[in-house]
């Protein structure tokens, strides 16, 4: 089965590229607006049908490697 | 004394390390990522670059890969450990070393000659250095050292933070951080100090013609304490 993951910075962690991102949206004609984070999105195709089992080992892998858990966290959607 | 450079697919200052190494009088050996045993070495080298293009995370894979975790084997004994540039992004990756290296504030590939302050000597890497500031060269485009404020204490009250970015008088204040690193950190040691991970690169200053020759008393430095 297919696991979508969302790895987001943490809340206070500066984002240059968000920053720049939204600086760009404001000169385009979108002054309102106030802040962009970017983040990362996986689809990791599992082969495993149980959905908990398969949720599990997306988590263990987020842990490891998808996120640096420092300055990252992750949604398993 | 006996050195190891890994070479990572994307390392791009491996041949540069292993000069460095050679010239001021290691045996140094090429070690392949994928290769499961290190030699017998009196220091490990991950040199800078771009192993496997910083893809995910810039260090995050090379972190993984097969030849880490004799690294880890050899750090945990005691072994010295020198991570230059992508090699210190490797180390904070391995877990090896706390923290993380983020994108630069200022989002600019920074190429340029930088000081940084020796802050600790009580190590081999910078025992009897007869210098406070040397001058390197870095490039790099995530060199923002980040950690939280409970990692930054337990450098700070352990005598980690073993190089700060500063002026060419020693000042290390916000006007000379090149890349918004938190405390002008521009490398570290773990508890032990016998890892030390840092951005400058001390490989490229090993000539006085070409660059400048504070990379020669780095080297020339850490190999006569390597020989005590």
């Amino acid at each position: 089965m297919k696991v979508k993951v969302i790895v987001t910075l943490k809340n206070g962690v500066l984002d240059p590229q968000g920053k720049a991102i939204q600086q760009t949206l404001n000169g385009m004609g979108f002054p309102n607006v106030e802040s962009v984070r970017q983040g990362k999105y996986f689809d990791v195709e599992v082969n495993e049908k149980n959905e908990d089992k398969a949720k599990s080992k997306v988590e263990e892998m987020c842990k490891n490697l998808l996120a640096n858990l420092v300055i990252e966290d992750f949604k398993i959607l | 004394m006996k050195s190891s450079v890994i070479i990572f697919p994307g390392s791009n200052c491996d041949r540069d390390m292993d000069v460095a190494l050679k010239k001021f009088g290691f045996q140094n050996k090429m070690i392949w990522h994928n290769d499961n045993n290190l030699p017998q070495s009196d220091l490990i080298v991950l040199p800078g670059g771009f192993s496997y293009g910083d893809y995910l995370r810039c260090g995050s894979i090379a972190g993984k890969s097969k030849i880490i975790n004799s690294v880890k084997e050899f750090a945990k004994s005691g072994g010295l450990v020198l991570g230059i540039c992508n090699g210190f992004q490797i180390l904070t990756e391995t877990g090896l070393l706390p923290g993380v290296l983020q994108q630069n504030k200022n989002i600019e590939f920074i190429c340029k000659n930088v000081f940084i302050k020796i802050n600790n000597k009580e190590n081999k890497y910078f025992n009897n250095i007869d210098k406070e500031i040397l001058e390197l060269h870095i490039a790099h485009n995530e060199g923002n050292y980040f950690c939280t404020n409970d990692e930054l204490k337990k450098l700070q009250d352990n005598n980690q933070i073993a190089v700060s970015y500063c002026d060419e008088k020693g000042n290390c204040d916000d006007a000379i951080n090149p890349n918004g690193a938190i405390k002008n950190i521009a490398g570290i040691f773990n508890e032990n100090k016998n890892i030390l991970g840092m951005m400058p690169h001390p490989e490229r200053m090993i000539d006085k013609h070409l660059s400048g020759e504070d990379g020669s008393i780095f080297f020339k430095n850490l190999l006569n304490n390597l020989k005590k």
